[in-house]
């Protein structure tokens, strides 16, 4: 993992005096309100519903376990005792007090963690595949470039006060799992068929929100050493010809839309004709200091079959189950990545207490080389476990109440916080969630229904995600009571689909009986081994709009 | 100033502590982070009484976002009448052990 240097330190510590020194200023009174509010949402600090709201970057998913216990301390001296992950893999706490920010900015600092871009309109914190590194379809670990992009954008001079928010994803595998194309800049590392060499596909121009875009191929391969110099074109670009004048407008995505993917190329490409690359590129000697922090750990050499593993899943068929759903095929043999669900049946997606974060963090530490991972799914990966340590890690995280069977199934339901904490929000999204959870909770059912994905937002802006989710639920207001439109046929994965709407929106009591209604069109109608985005896909929209109207004419 | 739209009657003034963040509403005598305790405006003096106690406050930075609220009285206690505004004033409807509603036992 990456650790900071003596540039990274001083400027994490400064950044921390800077905010302290604002926030005793706008305490006394010579900064106003007005004046606070950027400098506040420069450091992440949001005022929500109940009180503000202090959002924590993690850089490209990755945390170890020192990181881990240091927010345990945290959520226990300066929250509830409890912190929530969210889909740009960042953690937030909802009690934060303005008086206390100061003195939790340093306990980050002194775990080489802040605050900056996780608000505001600057270039956001990057994320990336939560299984780069180990993963068995990945190209190359997009790590480094994913600290190398943060190194470049973090405080970068020219676009700290951007027309709008910029994110940027990271992804260095076939498989998409860092959904790409829902980000204003992705980079996908690709193997160029001629000459085998890798480089980087560039996305532009994706989001969600109130007008969603899938992100359009910018360049179909830039070569490696020309990747910071490429970005700065595009931000440039971006900073220069972006609306400004609506924030709704503001977006990487419109500007693509309204010139046009050819002419935002054209722009762009002679932009970085004229870039001075020898002074934007990071220097190769740089490059390979980064580099060198993600090179794998010290794996043993082990068989590809753990005996350990399949007679302890003989003996106890819910670690049987846990293998099943929550393993992911490692790269190395021997090993696997473990996805630690965060969605207990019933409860809050990406809540996670301050015990739970130590018995985390302990497991990190003594099984997977002191590594951690978030995804945008809400959950954590132990990246590199032993099979033969599974049924112990298993046996450690029931004993937490984190060792549910449920990654990519029906409950494993991605929510953003919603009404019950967010000041943006139409309606609730948790306690969605939540019904949802228990309704679909028998295993044998979860098992049948095989991999989908519900995902609720509870407004317009989309942080769960909804536009890509198989199932998509989004809460609006509807004459002072909240109503939940429904779409199926989101896919946030290579094969990258906004969802569909299946009709007019329901109140809360009717959407686990519309969401039941969309299954078993799928189970009714699915082929030998089907997915349901692949039913989805054959039979089309219709029979889900019939079933679902059936449940809509009754609400209405 | 302009004419500020204003919600419906009865209204209360609900805000945020400037140091804690935490919700709070304007009583008789200052604020409380009891919702019971609000100070109920019944008629357009009051109301506009609350607005000139919240515009005092935020210039003292001691409160921001100060709004207006309507709401419906129930055993004589002031209930915000909007969905948002009930949740703010109660705490999050999926853990009643956190917010106004464990505090208070509302």
């Amino acid at each position: 993992m990456y650790r900071y240097d003596e540039f990274d330190e001083r400027l994490v510590r400064e950044r921390v005096a800077q905010f302290a020194s604002q926030v005793a200023r706008r305490i006394d009174g010579s900064l106003t309100d007005a004046e606070f509010l950027p400098l506040r949402l420069k450091n992440g600090l949001y005022l929500q519903l109940h009180s503000y709201m202090l959002r924590i970057a993690v850089p490209y998913g990755t945390l170890h376990a020192r990181q881990l216990r240091q927010l345990a301390r945290i959520a226990d001296e300066y929250d509830r005792g409890y912190g929530h992950f969210t889909t740009r893999t960042n953690l937030q706490f909802n009690w934060s007090k303005l008086k206390d920010v100061p003195t939790v900015l340093g306990l980050l600092a002194d775990v080489e963690m802040h605050c900056i871009q996780t608000s505001g309109n600057c270039i956001r914190n990057v994320t990336a595949d939560h299984f780069a590194g180990v993963a068995h379809d990945e190209i190359e670990d997009p790590r480094p470039i994913a600290e190398l992009i943060r190194q470049w954008s973090t405080l970068h001079p020219e676009f700290e006060w951007l027309g709008r928010k910029f994110k940027i994803a990271v992804s260095g595998a076939t498989h998409d799992r860092a959904v790409v194309k829902s980000h204003d800049l992705g980079v996908r590392i690709v193997r160029d068929p001629a000459s085998g060499e890798t480089g980087y596909e560039i996305l532009v121009g994706g989001g969600l929100g109130r007008t969603p875009f899938a992100a359009k191929v910018l360049r179909e391969f830039l070569p490696r050493e020309d990747l910071l110099a490429y970005l700065e074109a595009v931000l440039r670009v971006y900073n220069l010809e972006g609306r400004r004048d609506n924030k709704f407008k503001a977006r990487l995505k419109i500007l693509v839309h309204e010139l046009g993917i050819e002419a935002l190329r054209a722009l762009v490409e002679e932009e970085f004709a004229h870039i001075d690359k020898a002074r934007v590129n990071a220097d190769p000697q740089e490059q390979a200091r980064i580099a060198a922090y993600f090179a794998p750990p010290a794996y043993e050499d082990l068989p590809e079959v753990s005996r350990k593993l399949e007679d302890a899943q003989i003996r106890d068929p819910e670690l049987a189950r846990f293998v099943e759903h929550n393993l992911f095929r490692h790269k190395k043999r021997g090993y696997t990545a473990v996805t630690i669900s965060l969605k207990p049946i019933g409860g809050t997606p990406g809540d996670i207490t301050s015990e739970q974060m130590r018995a985390v963090a302990d497991l990190a530490e003594k099984y997977s080389f002191d590594e951690l991972r978030v995804t945008h799914a809400q959950n954590l990966v132990l990246p590199n476990v032993k099979l033969d340590d599974v049924a112990e890690v298993y046996e450690a995280l029931k004993a937490h109440d984190l060792a549910t069977a449920n990654i990519g199934r029906i409950t494993d339901i991605i929510s953003c916080p919603g009404l019950d904490y967010c000041s943006l929000a139409t309606a609730r999204s948790i306690p969605i969630a939540q019904v949802l959870s228990h309704h679909f909770a028998d295993p044998e059912k979860q098992k049948q229904i095989g991999e989908v994905s519900i995902k609720i937002s509870g407004c317009i802006n989309a942080c769960g995600h909804h536009h890509v989710g198989n199932i998509g639920i989004l809460g609006l207001e509807k004459k002072g009571v909240e109503s939940y439109q429904i779409t199926v046929g989101g896919d946030p994965s290579e094969n990258y689909a906004l969802g569909e709407l299946l009709g007019p929106g329901v109140p809360a009591e009717y959407v686990p009986e519309a969401v039941d209604k969309v299954v078993s069109v799928y189970l009714a109608e699915r082929q030998q081994g089907e997915t349901f985005i692949e039913t989805y896909r054959r039979i089309g929209l219709a029979p889900f709009k019939a079933a679902f109207k059936e449940i809509a004419d009754v609400a209405a | 100033m302009a004419a500020v739209k204003r919600p419906p009657l009865p209204v209360i003034l609900v805000a945020n502590d400037l140091l804690e963040g935490d919700v709070v509403f304007a009583t008789a005598d200052g604020w409380s982070r009891d919702p019971r305790q609000a100070k109920v405006a019944q008629d357009d003096a009051a109301a506009q009484a609350l607005e000139a106690f919240a515009a005092r406050e935020f210039l003292h930075a001691r409160v921001v976002g100060a709004t207006l609220v309507d709401v419906e009285l129930r055993d004589g206690a002031p209930v915000p009448r909007h969905i948002r505004e009930a949740i703010r004033a109660l705490g999050p409807s999926t853990r009643p052990d956190l917010g106004k509603q464990a505090d208070f036992q509302i």
